[in-house]
């Protein structure tokens, strides 16, 4: 018997429902996720644009010497400036951290606008609040700071990346914190990548199919599921405290002097390294696996060895996976926070890292700190180095993607 | 078979192949005569494939695999301990079903296996032999450089042979080399094997029973058991195989009545 046409009719229009229903619910799930990731996006560039009312405790015109500005002068007269404006115990201090004489141009311009002109945020506005309340603002400023300037601030700047921490958030910049999380990055790589894709290619092509492999392959998905924070545990026991002479750069003679312990930029990248290496073998093997078994076939067949094979074929045919998930691991451990602060990131630290045995802050935990703080104006910076962090890994990721791309296409001719 | 003592280069002295607690081709003997091409021949899964991979221990690199029995090479048995299976592949060359040259320069897919194997000579002279025994050098002369991968199926599969023989193997294994080609590049595949086995010897794994006629000298016909294990039938000369064949499942295959 066949079944009637009509029957047939309502069970297709049915079927087309469903597959309705699913495709909105896929589509919705897409627009949330979207919504979010814009919500995020808006609401850090809010915080890193701005108006904001600044007062200066002198103003910088009063400083002028013959109508030359601050810009103009030379340093000996911005020294001669600082001198008569500050107490001798602070310009002592000064000198003690490095003669004021041996400081560039632009550091004691900027110690001048710091300490004498020092202007003060007294209001911050957001973004938003910028736009679309700026005679308010106005009013506000007119009523209640008649002298302060008014001013669009880009908190996100030049000045911005190249300054030192400091204790002001005017004058506070993520140098140090940009140079740590990049030091810190390489010792990760160099110690992650290598180590990873040696035990891949260990485990995928040599090691036998035996009850100790599989323990070692269940613990290592494992692994990649820890929480951070015990990796940062682990970190501290074993790189702070354990290792110590090493990590500290004692056994080498390269010790910082300030600190002298364990709690270097050398600890942090390899307890980050840790913390990657899961991922990084994973991912490498996965990329291992889909090297086709008929590459390997044509290899064996001409008389190749394992290594040879290995070498020449499976590493170059895997690469470029392996070198995308390399990164955006790594992109994961930029981010990194809790870790950090197990092993003992400085919470305040104005001095660049000079090697691997430096104390040091990161990005991260830059913001952490300063998003902790109670002034408003922390909340701008914070928001613009979360600007920054974004923009440092979008380009790493970036940069994967232009990499992959370019293996792929010499090997695909 | 031929009146006189035939030259065997290779011969398999009852073969057992197992994959795991699976015997894939039980008790397998058969000679393949120097500078001959030999098919193999039979349905799916008769273990065709598998017996031809185990005369260049290719099998060896599945992780489950157990052989048993002798296979000799010049007289020597490949499956002796102190015989290293990488020595084996090189002088017992492989061409596989679906061409799978390397993703390098066509240059380069014929040099790597000569370089890794240690060649000191004249490579660009080597390249040129190669291609040419391949019938290959004048399609491919003025784009030595370019991806092999962009050549046609069929040149892919040509280029394959060449690099297999560019290592001065004794013996050519071929497993259904021209399965995945249209006819006229198999035509060419099958002029080529002609002109090969004035060099080399040959075998062949086939499902085209015209491409077995048309170009071996002996057929080895397989067939499937009820516990799916492969075991040769019969094995003689490629005419007499086709047209007189002694055991009557041959018959029914060749005539078209199962498989």
């Amino acid at each position: 018997m066949i079944t009637p046409s009509n029957v047939l009719e309502t069970h297709l229009k049915n079927r087309y429902r469903r597959g309705t229903f699913w495709k909105v619910a896929f589509y919705l799930s897409t627009v949330v996720a979207i919504t979010f990731l814009i919500l995020l996006l808006l609401n850090i560039i809010n915080g890193a644009f701005g108006y904001v009312v600044v007062e200066n405790s002198i103003d910088p015109v009063s400083l002028e010497v013959h109508g030359r500005t601050l810009e103009e002068m030379d340093p000996p007269e911005l020294i001669g400036i600082l001198e008569t404006h500050l107490s001798r115990g602070l310009i002592r201090r000064y000198n003690h951290e490095m003669p004021l004489e041996e400081r560039s141009e632009h550091e004691v311009l900027q110690l001048v606008y710091e300490r004498v002109v020092a202007p003060k945020i007294i209001k911050s506005w957001t973004l938003f609040e910028s736009l679309l309340q700026g005679s308010a603002i106005r009013e506000w400023k007119a009523s209640n700071s008649p002298q302060g300037i008014l001013e669009f601030r880009t908190w996100l700047n030049l000045n911005f990346i190249r300054s030192p921490q400091s204790p002001t958030p005017e004058f506070a910049g993520i140098r140090t914190a940009l140079l740590g999380s990049l030091w810190m990055i390489v010792i990760t790589i160099l110690f992650a990548f290598p180590v990873g894709v040696a035990s891949a290619i260990y485990l995928e092509e040599y090691a036998r199919d035996n009850l100790m492999t599989r323990i070692i392959q269940v613990n290592i998905y494992n692994l990649s599921g820890v929480p951070s924070i015990i990796y940062g545990l682990l970190g501290l026991a074993v790189f702070v405290r354990l290792l110590e002479p090493v990590t500290s750069g004692a056994l080498f003679g390269l010790t910082d002097h300030s600190t002298a312990s364990g709690r270097t930029i050398l600890s942090a990248g390899l307890t980050l390294g840790l913390l990657i290496l899961p991922i990084i073998i994973i991912n490498s093997q996965e990329a291992i696996r889909a090297v086709p078994q008929s590459l390997r076939d044509s290899s064996y067949g001409l008389g190749a060895t394992k290594w040879q094979t290995i070498w020449h074929h499976v590493i170059p045919s895997s690469l470029d996976r392996i070198l995308t998930g390399t990164i955006l691991s790594v992109s994961r451990a930029v981010g990194e926070t809790a870790p950090l602060v197990v092993v003992g990131a400085s919470t305040f630290i104005s001095v660049d890292p000079n090697n691997v045995f430096s104390k040091f802050t990161t990005l991260p935990i830059q913001i952490y700190q300063w998003t902790a703080r109670p002034q408003a104006e922390f909340r701008n910076i914070a928001a613009a180095a979360i600007l920054a962090l974004l923009v440092l890994l979008l380009s790493m990721n970036g940069f994967a993607i232009v990499a992959r791309d370019k293996i792929r296409k010499k090997r695909r001719g | 078979m031929t009146p006189n003592e035939p030259e065997y280069i290779i011969t398999i002295k009852n073969l057992n192949q197992y994959y795991g607690d699976f015997l894939a081709a039980r008790d397998v003997n058969l000679g393949l005569e120097k500078n001959k091409v030999t098919a193999l021949i039979g349905p799916s899964g008769c273990g065709k494939s598998t017996v031809l991979r185990t005369m260049n221990r290719m099998n060896d690199l599945i992780k489950t695999a157990r052989t048993e029995g002798e296979i000799f090479f010049e007289g020597k048995n490949i499956y002796e301990k102190e015989v290293d299976p990488v020595e084996v592949r090189r002088r017992i060359g492989m061409v596989f079903q679906k061409p799978n040259p390397f993703p390098k320069s066509i240059y380069d897919n014929i040099a790597w296996g000569a370089r890794i194997n240690g060649f000191r000579g004249d490579m660009d002279e080597l390249v040129e032999t190669s291609l040419q025994k391949t019938a290959l050098w004048d399609e491919v002369k003025d784009k030595l450089k370019q991806s092999a991968l962009s050549l046609s199926g069929g040149q892919q599969q040509r280029l394959c042979i060449a690099r297999a023989v560019a290592v001065q193997p004794s013996v050519l294994l071929m497993d259904e080399p021209a399965s995945a080609l249209d006819p006229i590049s198999t035509g060419k595949i099958e002029d080529l094997i002609d002109e090969l086995k004035q060099a080399y010897t040959i075998a062949i794994v086939t499902h085209n029973m015209q491409q077995a006629g048309r170009i071996s000298d002996y057929t080895a016909f397989f067939m499937v058991d009820d516990n799916r294990s492969g075991y040769l039938v019969e094995m003689g000369a490629t005419e007499q195989i086709f047209f007189n064949p002694s055991d009557k499942r041959t018959e029914a295959y060749i005539s078209g009545r199962f498989g």
